[in-house]
C-alpha cells in the first residue's frame, strides 16, 4: 500500500519525519545530486529512510526522491544526510555546483549583481549538453 | 494524492553510470505552457513536488512578498533527459511570481541557464521574470509558445519586453518534441556562445 503523502498524517509529521532538525545541512545536496544506495536498510529504521534506500538502488537525484516520497526538498536533504553519514548511500554532486557551499547565498547575490559577472558553465560541458539534445 | 507517489513506478531508471546532472529552468507564468513543454521532451512523465523555506532562511530578495508568514511554499514541476551514459539534464518549469524568485538561490543556483516562455496576450507576466533573472546573473532565452497563430511579429515582441539585441527571442510550440528541443538548443548555443567570449576576455 501506498502511503498517502500529506492528508492523513498529522501537522506534525514533517517535523517529526525529521526528528525536528531545520535547515542546517542543506547545502550539501544539489535538487539534482544523484543519491546510490551503498546498503540495505537494517531493523527498526525510519520508514522514510527504508524508502529512499529501496529506490535509489540505480541513481536518484534529491528532485526525483523528493516528488516520490511526496516530501519538501529540504526535508528530504535531512533525511539523506542520516543516511550519507552512516555510510548507507552515496551522493554524485553535479560539476556545475550551486556555489552556496562557502559563502552565504545573500553574500553571493551581492557579490555578483556588484560585479556584474554571469555565471557561466565551461565550454566544454556545454559541448556535451549540445550533442546529447540534438540526439534526442 | 496516491498517484503522485506511484509516478515513479511509471519512470524508467537513469543508467547505474549516471553522474553528473545539469539543471535548465523554464520560467512563466500560469498556463503559458511550461509543463507541456516539460513533457514534449522528458523521458519521464513530469513529476511535481514543492519546497518551503522559513522566514528565518530569506532575506535575498522580495521579503515584503513572504512577510507576515512563517513560511513559503513553491511548488514546481520537473523532466529529465539523460544526454549521455554520464550525464543527465533536470528541466524545472517554476512559475514567475515572487515568492518563487525568493527561492530561487536555494533551488536553482547553478542552473545552466533558462528560458523564459511568453505568451504574447500576457506579456505583463514576463516582465518580472526577465528582471529576476538579470538580477541573478541568469543566462535566459525567451521563446515565445504559440499555441495559436502569432499575432505580433517577434520584433514587436522584443520591443514590448524592452529586451536587448544580445537575449536570443525565438518562436515555438511547446506540445512539439521537436520544437521544445529546439528552444533548449537555442539556449545552450547562447550559454556556449557567452562562455566562449567569457574564456577569451579573461
Amino acid at each position: 500500500m501506498t502511503r498517502r503523502p500529506f492528508d492523513d498524517e498529522t501537522p506534525d509529521r514533517l517535523y517529526a519525519v525529521t526528528g525536528g532538525r531545520s535547515r542546517a545541512h542543506e547545502t550539501a545536496f544539489d535538487l539534482v545530486t544523484l543519491i546510490i544506495s551503498e546498503r540495505g536498510p537494517s531493523p527498526g529504521m525510519q520508514s522514510e529512510h527504508i524508502r529512499i534506500l529501496h529506490m535509489c538502488h540505480r541513481p536518484m537525484a534529491v528532485v526525483e526522491i523528493s516528488a516520490a516520497l511526496g516530501l519538501p526538498v529540504s526535508v528530504v536533504k535531512i533525511l539523506l544526510c542520516d543516511l550519507l553519514d552512516t555510510g548507507r548511500v552515496s551522493a554524485r554532486h553535479p560539476s556545475v555546483r550551486s556555489h552556496a557551499d562557502d559563502q552565504s547565498s545573500e553574500g553571493r547575490s551581492l557579490s555578483r549583481v556588484q560585479a556584474g559577472v554571469q555565471r557561466l558553465p565551461n565550454v566544454e560541458l556545454l559541448k556535451k549538453v549540445l550533442v546529447g539534445l540534438q540526439k534526442l | 494524492m496516491d498517484s503522485r507517489s506511484s509516478d515513479l513506478t511509471d519512470c524508467p531508471p537513469l543508467a547505474g553510470t549516471a553522474a553528473d546532472a545539469v539543471k535548465i529552468v523554464i520560467v512563466g507564468g500560469f498556463g503559458v505552457g511550461k509543463t507541456t513543454m516539460v513533457r514534449s521532451v522528458s523521458e519521464i512523465r513530469p513529476l511535481s513536488t514543492e519546497e518551503t523555506m522559513t522566514q528565518a532562511g530569506a532575506g535575498i530578495d522580495d521579503v515584503g512578498a513572504v512577510r507576515g508568514k512563517t513560511s513559503t511554499t513553491v511548488a514546481f514541476d520537473f523532466g529529465r533527459i539523460s544526454l549521455d551514459d554520464h550525464m543527465v539534464l533536470y528541466l524545472f518549469g517554476a512559475p514567475g511570481q515572487a515568492r518563487f524568485w525568493f527561492l530561487w538561490d536555494s533551488l536553482f543556483a547553478g542552473t545552466l541557464g533558462a528560458v523564459v516562455l511568453v505568451d504574447t496576450r500576457r506579456l505583463d507576466d514576463s516582465w518580472y521574470a526577465i528582471d529576476r533573472l538579470e538580477h541573478h546573473g541568469m543566462p535566459f532565452i525567451v521563446a515565445r509558445n504559440n499555441f495559436e497563430p502569432p499575432v505580433h511579429s517577434l520584433d514587436q515582441v522584443r520591443d514590448a519586453l524592452s529586451l536587448s539585441d544580445e537575449v536570443p527571442l525565438i518562436d515555438c510550440d511547446a506540445r512539439w518534441r521537436e520544437s521544445s528541443k529546439s528552444v533548449l538548443i537555442a539556449l545552450v548555443n547562447h550559454l556556449y556562445a557567452l562562455s566562449a567570449a567569457q574564456e577569451t576576455t579573461p
